[in-house]
């Protein structure tokens, strides 16, 4: 397993000017790695609909490289997003999906079928150009730059360390972030996109 | 005594009102009734079709089109919106854009007795969520779609059109 932060770290160097969806516990983390703040984005979250939103973006934006940052247990939650996804083939879009195994916020119990499952597999076979599985660093890294050069939708499956949360909810310290709102009026502002 | 629907929406007037607002993109689950209409958005070169795997999906993407400043409606079946409701709370009604939905309004008749319960809980779902709604049935309701999209530009909300008789005027 690979930690988040070691993820971001490297996927940095390589971001180049996309656009970065953010989810998830472990992408939480993000913000302390881009050097890009009005191109990531906060779309929010609705069971497992941010993938969705993600594929609206990038069908929307066809000439911006659209990259998500996914949850394996958001994922579960939609599983279907990968077919409508693959129907579209979005050149644009690259797929990220950080599996803890685990729903990490409400501590740590894991997902269904957590260790056997293969994402990625399921992505290539619902017709993704292309889908690559890690749980070594140094694997991913030699990767990342053929993967954000690759023709999408391109699906990456990285297994991290999960960041288990125990905490109540009043108790947790989060650390600043824009809201969705400022998000998004940031991005559009930066592509020049009317608000009204 | 009982009173039929006399005539029907055609999916051309549907089609023209999409354009006449400057729809860009479709969202939409067919359901076995809007087989026809499919086909002729399908046709039009200035609307891209997006067929989505299950309702929910539908609101998140008309999100991220919307973001990206485009135009997007949502189509889908009254089932379909019910089972999206969480997708319409965080990917619609807290995003604050405006986005018209179009809903086949199944079990919906003019008799008065209403026997399927997806007619029975649309509009009491709609009230739940504080969605405004307004009911086309023919072309010459066809105007109140755009009625819908100028209040749903002025409210930056959601506004659904209820197709009474489930497209039947589609099915031909």
């Amino acid at each position: 397993m690979i930690h988040a932060e070691d993820v971001f770290r490297v996927f940095q160097e390589h971001r180049g000017d996309a656009i970065v969806i953010p989810t998830g516990t472990s992408g939480r983390r993000w913000g302390e790695f881009s050097n890009n703040e009005n191109r990531d984005l906060n779309l929010g979250g609705a069971m497992g609909q941010t993938t969705s939103a993600a594929l609206g973006l990038a069908l929307g934006l066809p000439d911006e490289k659209v990259v998500l940052f996914d949850s394996e247990g958001a994922l579960l939650m939609n599983m279907g997003i990968l077919a409508t996804i693959a129907g579209k083939k979005p050149e644009n879009f690259c797929h990220i999906l950080l599996d803890n195994e685990c729903y990490a916020t409400t501590g740590g119990q894991p997902v269904p079928n957590a260790q056997e499952i293969n994402y990625a597999g399921v992505a290539k076979e619902s017709g993704y150009s292309s889908a690559y599985s890690f749980d070594d660093l140094e694997e991913f890294a030699t990767n990342v730059e053929e993967i954000m050069q690759a023709t999408g939708p391109v699906f990456v499956a990285i297994k991290v360390v999960p960041q288990i949360e125990n905490e109540p909810i009043g108790m947790r310290v989060r650390p600043p972030t824009r809201s969705r709102a400022e998000t998004i009026r940031d991005l559009q502002s930066e592509l020049g996109i009317s608000a009204d | 005594m009982v009173t039929q629907q006399a005539a029907v929406l055609s999916p051309e007037a549907m089609v023209e009102e999409f354009q006449k607002n400057g729809v860009t993109h479709v969202v939409t689950i067919p359901d076995s009734e809007t087989n026809y209409l499919y086909e002729l958005m399908k046709e039009q070169p200035w609307l891209d079709v997006v067929p989505a795997s299950r309702e929910g999906e539908t609101f998140a993407i008309a999100l991220g089109l919307l973001v990206a400043g485009q135009t997007p409606v949502v189509l889908i079946q009254n089932t379909g919106m019910m089972e999206s409701g969480d997708s319409i709370r965080g990917m619609v009604l807290d995003a604050g854009f405006p986005l018209v939905m179009v809903v086949g309004y199944r079990g919906w008749n003019r008799h008065g007795v209403i026997t399927d319960s997806a007619a029975r809980y649309t509009e009491p779902f709609l009230n739940a969520f504080r969605i405004n709604y307004y009911l086309v049935e023919q072309d010459a309701d066809s105007t109140r779609i755009s009625t819908a999209f100028e209040e749903a530009r002025a409210t930056k909300r959601p506004v659904a059109i209820l197709v009474g008789d489930e497209y039947h005027g589609f099915n031909r």
